[in-house]
């Protein structure tokens, strides 16, 4: 089960419906952008993986402060190197699609989110995210007193249970009630 | 077998799979499964399957095979792609599922099958439906280049070219295409008579004998000349009834309930359209209506594409914070107020807000005067030239316009004096124009509809001014598509002449002139505000001038390509972004606020005031309403006491009742779950507390015990010393090896 020639089989189309929130045309978008990316000698074989540069070349992932972490959470390599097969695309494609519940993409987010990949969010995990979002440099970040300001309000807002972390379920719970997430957690190609 | 044990550890120290503490509810958020590579060896027989609904358990290599486990009959089946697994692993599921449907009686396997067909169904529906979308290529480039913010502006702008659309195809087909229909399906049509009174003397206004070019402009422009007798205005519709071979068709009454129809058609479809949004901001109880989580966690946008766009999202993200921070310390100052400053800073506002409707007041009396001037220009007839009888059909637009543009310059220069919170005063600032925005056409109305009804000999003879206006109806039409023309006129030349210009400037210039005004920002509020006018005048103008949604939907229709144009060659998007649910909220409201407004002028001129005796399907009767009670008189007794009764006050009254007790309970309830949350809110930290505490206790028993019994170590469940790498707070309590006995089965004590 692998993607060998350059067309998908249609029992594998209709098996990648139903596994993943694409439509028919998303999915075989996503199979020749991924074509694209591979090398001549890697396009007759099967299951190839692609490694993470290339598939960070995509524009829709280039721009994104999230993209290793996205990588990371998607690959199903052995050696952690963040590189996607075909199918590790797909679910990455599912998961940030229009169709996709609210619970797949607060999952997901959580995982991106979770830099030390330890289950929860805690004042590291924060404090890495929010310069994700601001900025690389030195002076586009927050200064070390209004990141303390700022992590203690999200704090306060979603540590329901006030152990200092924000674990799964306070981190769902608190997106559930977020209205822009939805609109926001998105990648169509 | 293994002995289970609580904090189980192997030799590396890594944490393995503990059925003890796997039986912990709240297990799967508290503890990750580290990815360890021995985990395929320590994959356990006995399975146990999670059907957690987010699977979390499973974030490591390791899964948990259902086989054996009967937990399907204890949840329904979630489809598979709902699940947060590998397609690996979803496949696996989906064969498991198979072969136990194949265990299944037939019923089922049908039921099942049935239901997966059904969805496939669906989803193809749903992806060719969503294939017809308009502009669907240009929305996801502008998606990519700015954000979602600005994309909620051009997907609303859609709403509105699609929502004009369908006013006019219920126009069309219920007033119009029966008049045009009428010859080729036998129908005969009757037509208002001409009964020789005075009110119904209607003066042709197309023009006599030699017609210059520019006429015809300014005819095209005023909805005058040869424009006033077509099916564009409400004058040119005379027909009474229309008799088909099987059924009559009553006009005057298909003309009224089509106006009834569109109006509610709207608010049923904006109200549809925001529910969501409006549930999901009523449920936020915080004072904030910005949540910093909102902005942390979804603050984003994964669909950007463009490098300059995401370094121009990362910079208005950390203003955004930054600000947010700040109005944090600014409402603590607030709240720091002394008694004598905040007698002060209330005087202050005070008299602001008496200026404010000071400038309000100014303006709408220059409405008034404007559009007296105009009609009396209009009516006089000079033979003025071209450009000065256009600006006098145009006057109360130029000044409606004029009003529009320095009133938000005069507001955001008072609001710095007010000393609000900076979210404050731009909400505020944006209700004060929203308010003379949308009030300002309600003076137009109230100005015209004064000089309509007013006579020479007071009372009208007609009920209206039928000297000089034989067909009032079209009169206000045409000014309502004098608005609309000029508004989109308006849009245009800005574009071109003022926002070009400018990015020329900008780009060329040397000058500090250039440095200091900067590139055009493309403000959100302001630019929907615009096509909230614009609408309005829509709603207000369909029922005197029936073609007027389709004009509407050509101009938005341009307007999007010219928006998209602007956006994209001259303007840059605004440092403070509008995120994009508090816009489609702000939208959708503003919009809302135009259809009330909107209804307003036509209800009372539809109630109250007389329609005219020259023109119109609504000849025979006093008002436009008239025509329901006549046809109500016309039906069988039984109909006609039905709906005499449900317009009858008893009926009124005790629905209002029933509508407020359902309000009120639905109230109290609310109020209730309130309470419960927090309640609930309250354990839950509690429960926290509690768990630190036994946990503690439990390490203290094992120290004591590891102490007294060191013969433990030749037990079979001995393990090496590690550290728990249990990551919450309390890992820093745990420095030893964690290992406590798994308590036999009827023991008292339990974990």
């Amino acid at each position: 089960m692998g993607t060998t020639a350059s067309q998908l089989g249609k029992d594998l189309l209709s098996e990648y419906q139903e596994l993943t929130f694409l439509t028919k045309q998303e999915i075989l978008l996503a199979h020749k952008r991924f074509t694209e990316l591979l090398t001549k000698d890697e396009k007759d074989l099967p299951n190839t993986r692609i490694p993470m540069e290339r598939i960070l070349t995509l524009p829709e992932l280039k721009s994104n402060p999230f993209r290793k972490r996205i990588c990371h959470v998607f690959s199903t390599s052995e050696q952690k190197d963040g590189s996607l097969t075909f199918e590790d695309f797909l679910d990455l494609l599912s998961a940030f699609s229009d169709s996709a519940t609210l619970e797949i993409k607060s999952h997901y987010a959580f995982r991106i989110f979770d830099f030390d990949d330890d289950g929860t969010l805690d004042c590291g995990d924060l404090e890495k995210l929010v310069n994700c979002l601001t900025g690389e440099t030195d002076d586009t970040r927050l200064t070390p007193e209004e990141m303390r300001q700022l992590i203690s309000n999200i704090l306060e807002e979603s540590d329901i249970d006030k152990d200092g972390t924000v674990n799964l379920s306070e981190f769902q719970h608190v997106i559930s009630r977020s209205p822009d997430f939805v609109s926001s957690f998105k990648i169509v190609l | 077998m293994e002995v289970d044990s609580v904090f189980y550890t192997d030799r590396s120290g890594r944490i393995t799979s503990n059925p003890l503490l796997d039986q912990l509810p709240s297990y799967q958020s508290l503890l990750y499964r580290r990815k360890s590579s021995t985990s395929g060896t320590k994959r356990r027989s006995s399975s146990r399957g999670r059907l957690s609904s987010s699977g979390s358990g499973k974030w490591g290599l390791s899964t948990f095979s259902r086989r054996g486990e009967k937990q399907k009959g204890q949840t329904e089946q979630r489809p598979i792609r709902e699940l947060a697994k590998t397609m690996a692993e979803k496949r696996r599921d989906k064969t498991q599922r198979l072969e136990e449907d194949r265990e299944l009686s037939s019923w089922r396997q049908w039921k099942q099958s049935t239901g997966r067909y059904l969805r496939r169904l669906k989803d193809d529906v749903q992806e060719w439906l969503s294939s017809l979308q308009l502009w669907r290529g240009d929305i996801h480039l502008i998606e990519g280049m700015f954000g979602t913010g600005i994309l909620s502006y051009f997907s609303f702008l859609r709403f509105l070219v699609m929502l004009n659309l369908i006013i006019f195809l219920l126009m069309f087909s219920f007033v119009m295409l029966p008049i045009i229909i009428a010859p080729y399906a036998s129908g005969n049509a009757t037509y208002n008579q001409n009964d020789g009174s005075e009110c119904s003397v209607y003066p042709s206004s197309a023009r006599r004998g030699l017609v210059i070019f520019h006429e015809h402009i300014t005819d095209l422009l005023s909805g005058g000349g040869f424009l006033e007798q077509t099916y564009l205005f409400y004058g040119y519709y005379k027909v009474d009834k229309i008799h088909f071979p099987k059924i009559t068709y009553n006009l005057p009454l298909a003309y009224l309930l089509a106006t009834i129809a569109y109006l509610f058609l709207s608010l049923i479809w904006i109200v549809k359209r925001s529910a969501a949004g409006f549930k999901r901001n009523l449920i936020q109880d915080e004072d904030r209506f910005q949540s910093f989580c909102n902005k942390i966690f979804a603050g984003w946008d994964f669909c950007i594409t463009n490098e300059n766009a995401a370094k121009l999202k990362r910079s208005s993200l950390l203003y955004e914070l930054r600000t947010d921070l700040e109005e944090e310390r600014i409402k603590q100052k607030i709240a720091d107020r002394t008694r004598k400053e905040k007698c002060r800073i209330y005087l202050i506002r005070l008299i602001l807000n008496l200026f404010v409707i000071g400038v309000l007041a100014g303006c709408f009396y220059s409405i008034y005067v404007a559009t007296i001037f105009s009609q009396e220009a209009q009516l006089n007839d000079l033979k003025e030239n071209f450009i000065m009888a256009l600006i006098y059909e145009y006057l109360p637009s130029i000044v409606i316009t004029l009003a529009n543009f320095i009133t938000p310059l005069v507001f955001s220069v008072i609001i710095n004096f007010e000393d609000y919170s900076p979210a404050f005063e731009i909400r505020f600032t944006l209700i004060r124009c929203v308010f003379m925005r949308l009030t300002s056409i309600g003076v137009l109305l109230f100005s015209l509809w004064s000089q309509i009804t007013k006579c020479e000999e007071e009372p009208c003879k007609c009920g209206y001014n039928h000297v000089l206006y034989s067909c009032w109806e079209t009169r206000v039409g045409q000014e309502m598509y004098k608005l609309t023309i000029f508004d989109f006129i308006i849009i245009v030349a800005v574009t071109i002449f003022v926002e070009f210009p400018r990015k020329l400037i900008v780009k060329y210039g040397e000058c500090g002139l250039a440095k200091w005004w900067g590139q055009q920002e493309f403000g959100i509020p302001q630019n929907v505000l615009e096509i909230v006018y614009g609408q309005t005048i829509c709603w207000i103008g369909t029922f005197y001038c029936p073609m007027l949604p389709a004009i509407c939907t050509i101009k938005y229709f341009f307007i999007f390509y010219i928006k998209k144009l602007s956006l994209m060659k001259n303007c840059r998007p605004a440092t403070r972004p509008f995120r994009a649910s508090s816009s489609n909220f702000f939208f959708l409201g503003v919009l809302l606020i135009g259809l009330a407004l909107a209804c307003l002028p036509v209800t009372v001129s539809v109630a109250q005031i007389n329609c005219s005796q020259a023109c119109g399907p609504f000849v025979n009767y006093t008002t436009s309403w008239m025509v329901m009670p006549t046809v109500v008189s016309q039906q069988s007794e039984k109909v006609q006491k039905l709906l005499v009764a449900l317009s009858s006050e008893a009926f009124a009254v005790s629905f209002f009742v029933f509508t407020c007790l359902a309000m009120f309970y639905v109230i109290a309830l609310a109020g209730a779950h309130k309470r419960v949350i927090n309640q609930l809110r309250e354990q839950l930290a509690m429960e926290g507390r509690d768990k630190r505490f036994l946990i503690q206790k439990l390490c203290q028993a094992q120290r004591l015990s590891a102490v007294k019994s060191p013969v433990s170590k030749s037990q079979p469940r001995s393990s090496s010393r590690s550290s728990l790498s249990y990551h919450t707070s309390f890992s820093s309590n745990f420095n030893d090896a964690v290992f406590l006995a798994h308590p036999p089965p009827d023991s008292s004590t339990h974990v």
